[in-house]
């Protein structure tokens, strides 16, 4: 008898996600509710080894919703009495509710990934097609959890951070819950304390008028060059669309003494004027090259006809070019504008007046022994929503944008 | 006709030209030059003549006698200054008894000529004489009129005194070796951590299903937030003694004593018997890596794995290819083109990252790689010299490695 069967798969496969979700769920137990939970792997992968047999015996067509409740109702109940009732290793009265959840979540997600994988799949001899499908199907399932948790995870923490108070932190870094009791006065006490003492009002302007000024520098520059390069004839011209993005392999570190230097010497260092001098100059070749392709795109009989009908160079630029290209600038625009909004390097290395620091400098001050975590945190929170949002909102755009022109990293 | 045009393009660049020249291809060139110049970080304010006015004496009536006394100093400690000189106007109602020595005496101004002087210099120069009603009603007379002093000073930047002092303290550090494999480990492992997950992070979202718009705008978060936040939120989730990830591991019984992610530059970890030292702060950054810059990579390979035909796969599952060799006999090979751009830009990239360590670790506990260490020699040592000289290295590696990527990679589509 062979050893390949569909009988293997379901014991792998169910001892996989029981496993897997218990340590998941227990964890997101702990962290909403705070109570450290102890979640029994091997008694989990048992459960999750019944579930998946009683799915696999039947035949695929009766696997109906019928069975699948069946293998849940298994899971649950091997769990439960493997673990002497107690799931999460914890006695059932501590956060029943809650608990309560994180077990349905624990059944249906094994059961749900379970039949998922084991889809097809005979209770006997299976192919090496069919036992790849099953290993494929195990390993994205795998993926999808873990990509999630670790991407969610940072920003979950982030904003539960900044949401908490010193001594709640210090006493237990685990509970990451929003005590809703408390008020929003004190929930929000970290925002409304940068907003009040550390001048994040005053940041947030600052970023906000060099996110924007380095926009309109960067298209005035920009639109006009990627103009030239795409429609007019020139001697150098291929090499000139290439070689503008080899600009962006030029690392800020190598450029940051020598413009310190200068900058330094001519009173541009500590202001914004600075920063707006710089920060267009690392972003045009990259519009540059993301516009001109896009101009190329454009057919240019419709220029032609109105270079025939009288227009001046600037007319057609002006009046049929840029009308028909809202789409590029847009995504140019959001890109340079995060771009902007993002910048750490020359932000910290120029600015030392406070009342012209941008938000990643003004962030930087809250890093210190002296200044409590959530309000870093909080700081990291006011940072990133505006950039999240306008990614969120414009994420068709954007993503056409970053994958047509390629981006700096 | 050709040539206005061409002349119209030219005059279109122009603005691009001019600050792409001055803000990327002078600083470049410029920092060669400050590689091999003795320049401190103090030595970016050029040397003065500082002065400081005082009332000696305390007249109070009319006819007394007072003192005006400049003191001066040359600001540089290594530095001469030529054609010193300092120029005054006297307070109202003061009037000198006599000029002193190197100063004259003009209609109520005082003009002093100190021709060259050296190094540390200092001199006083005192005026004395009465002082009458008018001056007396003055708070602070001195306040009012204060003193210039010029002089002519040679700046170290333009100055041609060169030294190669700066590269032979670079190479000659025992660290530098070591910031520079930092620096290899960090770049290759961290580009490809990026790939590796940006590759299998395509293939999950390569079909569609419920919520997939919504995964894949998740997805891209730690590409999209700044830098600044996403740092700083691993800093605390990693934190020995409040971080969440380190209470977890404790309490639930995985480890024993928390784990100082960013701060320990090692821990010994025994397997099948042998024990070896594995570089923890250094591998936690280069986590850090790959997870905010594989939704780059995700991005591309989605893309271009989206517009192969489905032709072929078809064949494939006709003739019984399994999935796994549909994977590496079909979609591999088609996606060899856009991994190799990307390891390219991604090598080049994370070799020129300063701000990810620097703000997770601030280049401590064995995680400093050359970018870092351009600042530290630069502006945390005040050495201006010999952060270029790292940062000329820099340079230096990257054009190296830019032209072997060129020279050996396949010839595939553009960008």
């Amino acid at each position: 008898m062979s050893i390949r069967t569909g009988y293997a798969a379901a014991i792998l496969i169910g001892a996989l996600w029981g496993a897997l979700f218990i340590v998941v769920t227990g964890v997101l137990f702990t962290l909403v509710t705070g109570t450290v939970s102890a979640p029994p792997a091997g008694a989990a992968a048992l459960a999750g080894i019944v579930g998946a047999l009683v799915l696999v015996t039947a035949k695929a067509e009766n696997r109906t919703r019928t069975r699948k409740l069946i293998a849940g109702l298994a899971v649950l109940l091997t769990l439960g009495l493997f673990t002497f009732m107690s799931p999460f290793g914890l006695p059932l009265d501590r956060n029943p509710l809650w608990q309560l959840f994180a077990l349905v979540l624990f059944v249906a997600s094994v059961a749900f990934a379970s039949e998922r994988c084991l889809a097809d799949i005979p209770r006997g001899p299976i192919n090496r097609y069919q036992s790849e499908l099953v290993f494929i199907r195990a390993t994205k399932g795998i993926g999808f959890a873990v990509f999630t948790i670790i991407v969610a995870l940072p920003f979950y923490v982030m904003v539960m951070t900044s949401l908490k108070s010193q001594q709640a932190l210090l006493a237990n870094p685990l509970d990451l819950s929003i005590d809703l009791s408390q008020g929003v006065d004190s929930l929000f006490r970290s925002y409304v304390e940068l907003f009040t003492q550390f001048n994040f009002g005053r940041y947030l302007l600052v970023s906000a008028i060099v996110s924007v000024g380095t926009v309109l520098i960067t298209l005035s520059f920009s639109v006009p060059g990627a103009y030239a390069v795409s429609r007019l004839r020139f001697k150098g011209r291929d090499f000139l669309a290439r070689s503008v993005l080899l600009i962006y392999m030029v690392p800020a570190i190598v450029l940051v003494i020598p413009l310190y230097a200068v900058f330094s010497q001519l009173g541009l260092r500590n202001s914004l004027t600075g920063l707006l001098i710089v920060y267009p100059a690392t972003t045009i070749p990259v519009a540059l090259y993301m516009l001109q392709g896009y101009f190329r795109g454009l057919p240019a009989e419709l220029e032609e006809a109105g270079l025939m009908d009288g227009l001046t160079r600037l007319g057609v630029i002006l009046k049929i070019t840029l009308p028909l290209s809202l789409p590029a600038l847009a995504s140019v625009s959001l890109y340079v504008f995060m771009i902007a909004w993002n910048e750490f390097l020359f932000a910290y290395m120029f600015l030392d007046d406070p009342a012209i620091f941008t938000l990643s400098r003004g962030i930087v001050s809250l890093n210190s022994s002296e200044v409590p975590r959530q309000h870093l945190m909080a700081g990291a929170v006011v940072a990133t929503v505006p950039v999240l949002v306008i990614f969120l909102w414009f994420e068709r755009f954007l993503v056409q944008g970053l994958t047509a022109g390629s981006v700096k990293g | 006709m050709q040539r206005r045009e061409a002349r119209l393009a030219w005059a279109m660049l122009a603005p691009t030209f001019l600050i792409v020249l001055a803000i990327v291809l002078f600083p470049l060139v410029a920092n060669f030059w400050i590689s091999v110049k003795p320049v401190g970080l103090a030595d970016l304010r050029p040397p003065a003549i500082l002065v400081n006015e005082r009332l000696r004496g305390r007249p109070k009536e009319p006819g007394d006698q007072a003192t005006i006394e400049y003191r001066l100093r040359n600001s540089s400690q290594d530095e001469e200054i030529r054609s010193a000189q300092l120029a005054a106007t006297l307070p109202p109602g003061f009037t000198p008894a006599g000029a002193p020595e190197s100063c004259s005496l003009n209609s109520g101004e005082i003009a002093c000529k100190f021709g060259t002087i050296p190094p540390r210099w200092r001199e006083n120069v005192r005026l004395e004489g009465t002082v009458d009603a008018e001056f007396l009603k003055l708070d602070d007379p001195l306040d009012a009129y204060p003193a210039e002093t010029s002089g002519e000073a040679d700046n170290i930047l333009t100055s041609f005194e060169f030294t190669l002092e700066n590269f032979r303290r670079v190479f000659s550090g025992a660290e530098f070796w070591s910031v520079l494999r930092v620096t290899i480990y960090y770049t290759v492992f961290g580009t490809g951590g990026a790939l590796v997950l940006g590759l299998f992070a395509a293939q999950l979202m390569n079909e569609s299903f419920k919520g997939r718009g919504f995964l894949r705008g998740l997805f891209l978060f730690p590409y999209v937030a700044p830098v600044i936040a996403v740092a700083f939120t691993w800093v605390v989730l990693f934190d020995p003694f409040s971080g969440m990830l380190n209470a977890l591991l404790t309490r639930m019984g995985v480890v024993g004593e928390p784990i100082n992610f960013f701060g320990a530059r090692s821990i010994p970890i025994t397997l099948f018997g042998l024990t070896f030292e594995f570089p923890l702060a250094l591998s936690t950054v280069i986590a850090f890596e790959a997870w905010r810059y594989f939704p780059l990579s995700f991005l591309f390979i989605l893309a271009r794995m989206q517009s192969l035909s489905s032709d072929l796969y078809e064949a494939a599952e006709m003739d019984g290819a399994t999935p796994l060799q549909q994977f590496w006999y079909i979609s591999l090979p088609q996606l060899v083109g856009i991994l190799s751009i990307l390891f390219l830009l991604r090598f080049i990239w994370t070799f020129n990252k300063f701000d990810d360590i620097f703000l997770l670790t601030g280049g401590a506990a064995g995680t400093r790689t050359l970018t870092v260490d351009v600042y530290e020699q630069g502006f945390a040592l005040s050495n201006l010299g010999a952060g270029a000289a790292v940062a000329v290295v820099v340079f230096v590696l990257l054009v190296t490695f830019a032209t072997l990527f060129i020279r050996f990679s396949p010839k595939e589509e553009g960008l």
